[in-house]
């Protein structure tokens, strides 16, 4: 007996990498065409002289990576993984619970309704200046996501699998590690890639105000300065980390909900 | 270890969001399974099978009556119970290989490594899907993923095996190989059986009783003692006057 309707390797893969870097180099030259007719360089210079300058300022500046890129960097990512633990971890027994989603309910409402920007006073108060503030900031902001597509997924388990697990016996360490987390997957990656997002945003946020360091105090410097030139790489260069991520989200994604997809292709 | 003295007694259930003035899905539901026996339990659809089947596993309070196993009240769900769901599809985990589905059950029953490796691949072998064990459900059919929901109740070896129309999903001839191996694996392990279904041939054809319920809400009509010698034949059995004359008694106790 042989297993059919075995998950197909998407044949559009190869024709979805070409049209996609078509579109990005399209965008390229209309830049480059606008920037030529609008004939300023200081203010609207041209994609190639941006791409040479993030080149030389930034990817092929080791001392730029260790000054500015790297601090930035780990903050993003020391906030954005907090707010992976504890959105997970938070959602989960929310989720787990009726009764825990309806007292918690309005009170995350109203926290996440917050912009995070508008705590930072709060938080130099509280944190200071220094690195744990920033952490502490990407970290709120992105944990909502998170925490509501955990709770959301957690709490909506297919019945009839919560009962399987229950007629067998399934120990509570099973049915969280083997049942409802797997099950929430798919709902939890959605968040991860929302939060991605806004760990970036605050990211350079966190850094217009206050700081020594970053690629937000770089852009900020260049700004306060008239560097446009270098203002317009450092954009490009956030476009750039941004992908970079995204991209790596990505693929553990893949490998983690391989299932999912095999599964919704078979459905049709 | 064999299956327990399963009693349904005076048996009522009403869903608590059901119209308010619905009939209860069950109204006093009486019998009982004799420890090791296989009952089948049949009736016109809509009239309250799965909910019954859905009390004994105790995945639902009754709200009237009580079920008994060896004696004491059933409160949440008996120990060594498996149930085969009509919907097997949602009761399969998606994320998980067929092997690893029929293992799950088996993770806390204390045995060895090796032990419970052979139970998944025999079980797998006996219901014609040996080879399987790295497939995910989502690659099998439908009636596939029906036997891989029958063989991890299989492997489990419980002591009060509940199935819901496992068979509704399949073909002629591999229904007629997992009727042989539901009655092999019932005689092996001695389990106590209740077979919803609502085929007449099939429960006559397997059973020691036919309970038979009446439409909406779920009584019981007729309680039919089978009585066909053991080991049945597909065959055999099935064109014996015994058989023929209590098929057509079932079905005229399920169409009055
Ligand atoms: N969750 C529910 N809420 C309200 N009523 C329900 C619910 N589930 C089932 N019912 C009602 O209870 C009655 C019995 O349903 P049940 O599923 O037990 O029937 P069944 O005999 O298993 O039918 P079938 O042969 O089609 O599987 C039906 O009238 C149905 O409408
Ligand atoms: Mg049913």
């Amino acid at each position: 007996m042989t297993a059919v309707a075995r998950a197909q390797p998407n044949a559009s893969d190869g024709a979805g990498i070409g049209l996609r870097l078509a579109v990005i180099v399209g965008l390229a030259v209309a830049w480059e065409l606008v920037a030529l007719l609008a004939n300023d360089p200081v203010y609207w210079p041209r994609f190639s002289a941006v791409a040479a300058r993030l080149w030389e300022a930034w990817l092929a500046n080791p001392a730029a990576w260790v000054e500015s890129a790297w601090p930035s960097t780990w903050r993003l990512l020391a906030g954005w993984i907090g707010a992976v633990v504890s959105g997970i971890a938070i959602g989960t027994l929310i989720g787990l619970s009726a009764s825990a989603r309806a007292y918690v309910n309005p009170l995350v409402e109203f926290l996440r309704s917050i912009p995070p920007p508008a705590l930072l006073p709060l938080f130099i108060v509280l944190l200071g200046i220094g690195d744990g503030m920033k952490v502490a900031m990407i970290g709120f902001g992105a944990a909502w996501p998170i925490l509501l597509n955990t709770a959301d997924g957690v709490a909506s388990v297919e019945p009839m699998r919560r009962e399987t697990a229950r007629v067998y016996g399934l120990t509570g360490r099973d049915v969280l590690a083997r049942i409802v987390l797997p099950s929430a997957g798919p709902r939890i990656f959605a968040g991860l890639r929302v939060s991605l997002s806004i760990a970036v945003i605050l990211m350079v946020i966190s850094e217009l105000f206050a700081t020594v360091d970053g690629i937000g105090f770089e852009l900020i410097q260049a700004q306060r300065s008239f560097r446009m030139l270098d203002a317009w790489a450092i954009i490009l260069l956030l476009g750039l980390i941004g992908y970079a991520l995204n991209t790596v989200l990505g693929l553990v994604e893949r490998r983690v909900l391989a299932w999912q997809l095999g599964a919704t292709r078979s459905e049709r | 270890m064999t299956g327990g003295l399963l009693e349904v007694d005076g048996l009522g259930f009403r869903h608590a969001d059901a119209a308010p003035d619905a009939p209860p899905a069950i109204e006093a539901v009486s019998f009982s399974v004799p420890g090791g026996s296989l009952v089948a339990v049949v009736g016109p659809s809509g009239s309250g099978k799965t909910t019954l089947l859905r009390c004994v596993a105790g995945l639902v309070r009754p709200t009237a009556g009580e079920i008994r196993l060896d004696g004491r009240p059933i409160d949440g769900v008996p120990d060594a119970t498996a149930v085969v769901f009509q919907d097997y599809g949602r009761s399969l985990f998606p994320w998980m290989s067929v092997a690893d589905n029929v293992d799950l059950p088996l993770r806390r029953l204390g045995l060895a490594p090796a032990e419970r490796r052979t139970r998944v691949s025999d079980a797998l072998a006996e219901v014609g899907l040996a080879g399987t064990e790295a497939s995910y459900p989502w690659q099998l059919s439908g009636g596939m993923q029906q036997r891989v929901a029958i063989a991890r109740a299989m492997a489990y070896r419980p002591r009060l095996l509940l199935m819901d129309e496992p068979f509704a999903s399949v073909d002629a001839q591999v229904r007629a190989d997992l009727q042989e191996l539901t009655l092999s694996v019932w005689q092996a392990h001695g389990s106590t059986v209740l077979f919803v279904t609502h085929d007449i041939d099939e429960a006559v054809y397997l059973a020691d009783r036919v309970v038979v319920l009446s439409p909406a809400p779920a009584r019981v009509a007729a309680d039919v003692a089978v009585g066909l010698p053991r080991p049945r034949d597909q065959i055999a059995t099935r064109s014996s006057a015994a058989f023929v004359e209590l098929r057509a008694r079932v079905a005229r106790l399920i169409r009055r």
